[in-house]
């Protein structure tokens, strides 16, 4: 099955071996979109690097952008001003909100439901796509933090047009609810499909919503508490049974805990300087040692290891991508279910190919 | 009862068809090449290089350092550094780039050459319509097809330009002021030069 097919979410391959319509073994095959970024990160000064960050996860460059920023921030001790912390916040959860909308819609179109609820999603996601557009520039490529803050700032009136989009969020999620989850159909495609035990979860290192689904309290906003999470209040959404369903009610409940986030973001947003003046970007050399920093992706814990050995390039670059983590336990998911299953697991599990094969 | 679920979908469907006549909100499509959504101040594609007055080579603000083509990540930017200097804005002798290219299927527009030029000579552009029936040769841009008038950038990011434009003449500003209290400065230390050889000039007459 695949690499060119159009539910596999880019090219991504799996050998399935098939009893009638069951799926008694499943191999996946990684690599068709494999572009060395470790290794070009390896060669590339620090501030060379943000800019491919984005190209890992394609629909979420904030959060990577984010997730590499904070790794260096650790490494060399780099304080952020409260501004661009808040800015950091309301980018990463809008971030979350467009891609959890994408995603749902793409689940529905993988179960068949081809063209309304990804045109209703999409709808959506175009509204933060041209805030992310007038704020850096660039819809998908956003290219925006750095290390030591963001790169411009937003005004008055970008805050004004993001917090009027994001107060009429609730109404499209009230209206896809309505739309897909007490469809019928979307019930027995979903329930008890894919079903995923807790205990498995955490042996194979699953994080994001897909761990929560299982009812495994472990969000790194909440553990790690990087950034100001903890000045905001919000609830850690969980699951019971572990299933697809499950997984797609994660991430509409999960949209609007970050709607209450951003809200009380935007509340508290004060003026302010956005860079760190003292973070020299061109030629940036860090001290001597190591750092992981890591923040809880929309798709799960996104992780960036650095290993400096004081030149302006680091001497390791290593990324935990939360998709490739999560689609390692496929096989363990499909078996036993039907070839048309597959998809629908595979959709609920929310790969992004870029940052699968990196 | 089973087939709620499905209707309760369908009715959202319905009103969104029904809606999209009415409401703007639902009906988002843009006709593309007819119409047109207007690009945001911020928004970047590829980079191009500034000249001040009418003339693109005298008033190129390049001064081939170098540091776009260094920090470049995915090493786009070929500069050749000219034998000669002409003048820049302030009227100091600079050299200037024989060669500038930039690859711009290579390009990922990133804008880290706008971020590091201290010189304020490459901006990004906001022309997307660049499709070409050359793979190589015409998605190299030369520096004559990069070099682009100060008005033109005024013309995308109105802003932007003002903000440059200011920073730019406080710089000459303070360039100037120096070179005046430096004159001076000069002119004080001759005089005074003057008047302190004078007295040994005329002492002894």
């Amino acid at each position: 099955m695949g690499p060119q097919h159009p539910s596999t979410h880019g090219v991504f391959r799996m050998n399935v071996a098939l009893d009638g319509e069951v799926v008694r073994k499943l191999k996946p095959v990684f690599g068709y979109l494999h572009r060395n970024h470790e290794k070009i990160g390896e060669n590339t000064s620090y501030l060379g690097s943000m800019p491919y960050t984005d190209r890992l996860d394609y629909f979420c460059s904030m959060t990577n952008n984010w997730a590499y920023a904070l790794s260096i921030e650790k490494l060399a001790g780099i304080e952020v001003p409260e501004r661009a912390e808040y800015l950091r916040v309301i980018l990463a959860e809008i971030t979350r909100l467009q891609n959890h909308a994408s995603l749902l819609g793409f689940l529905l179109s993988d179960m068949g439901a081809w063209g309304t609820p990804l045109m209703y999603a999409f709808r959506e996601r175009e509204k933060i796509l041209d805030l992310f557009e007038s704020l850096a520039g660039s819809r998908m490529m956003c290219d925006y933090m750095r290390f030591g803050g963001c790169r411009l700032d937003a005004s008055e009136e970008w805050l004004a047009r993001a917090k009027q989009i994001i107060d009429r969020f609730p109404k499209f999620l009230d209206e896809f609810e309505d739309l897909i989850l007490g469809n019928e159909i979307v019930i027995g495609r979903t329930q008890n499909v894919g079903k995923l035990s807790a205990e498995l979860a955490i042996n194979a290192g699953i994080t994001g919503p897909m761990l929560r689904a299982c009812g495994v309290n472990y969000d790194i906003r909440k553990v790690d508490g990087y950034g100001f999470y903890p000045r905001f209040t919000f609830r850690i959404p969980l699951g019971e049974h572990g299933d697809t369903y499950d997984r797609l009610m994660m991430r509409a409940l999960e949209m609007r805990e970050s709607v209450s986030i951003l809200q009380q973001a935007f509340a508290q947003i004060q003026p302010g300087p956005i860079v760190n003046p003292k973070v020299k970007l061109r030629g940036f050399r860090p001290p001597v040692g190591e750092a992981y920093g890591r923040i809880e992706g929309p798709k799960g814990e996104l992780g960036f290891y650095l290993i400096s050995d004081g030149s302006p390039n680091p001497y390791r670059y290593r990324v935990r991508p939360p998709s490739f983590i999560n689609l390692s336990i496929l096989e363990d998911l499909c078996l036993g279910h039907m070839v048309a299953d597959v998809m629908v697991i595979l959709g609920s599990v929310d790969i992004v190919m870029g940052e699968v094969d990196r | 009862m089973i087939g709620t679920g499905i209707l309760q979908g369908m009715a959202v469907t319905a009103r969104n068809f029904i809606g999209s006549y009415f409401e703007k909100e639902r009906l988002t499509t843009v006709q593309y090449p007819e119409e047109r959504a207007p690009l945001p101040e911020n928004y970047r594609n590829f980079p191009f290089l500034i000249y001040d007055g009418n003339n693109p080579h005298a008033g190129l603000r390049c001064v081939a350092c170098k540091i776009c083509e260094k920090e470049c990540p995915p090493q786009c930017i070929y500069i050749a550094k000219s034998d000669d200097k002409k003048p820049d804005y302030m009227g100091k002798p600079q050299f200037y780039p024989k060669i500038f290219d930039i690859d711009i299927s290579v390009c990922m527009s990133c804008q880290i050459c706008v971020e590091v030029c201290p010189f304020e000579a490459i901006k990004m552009d906001k022309d997307f319509e660049l499709s070409q029936r050359e793979r190589f040769d015409h998605l190299l841009l030369r520096r004559e097809q990069l070099s682009k008038s100060n008005e033109y950038y005024h013309r995308i990011h109105p802003v932007e330009a003002a903000a440059v434009d200011k920073n730019l003449a406080d710089a000459a500003a303070v360039a100037e002021a120096k070179k005046k209290a430096a004159a001076e400065a000069a002119a004080k230390a001759a005089a005074a030069k003057a008047a302190a050889a004078a007295p040994a000039s005329l002492s002894p007459s």
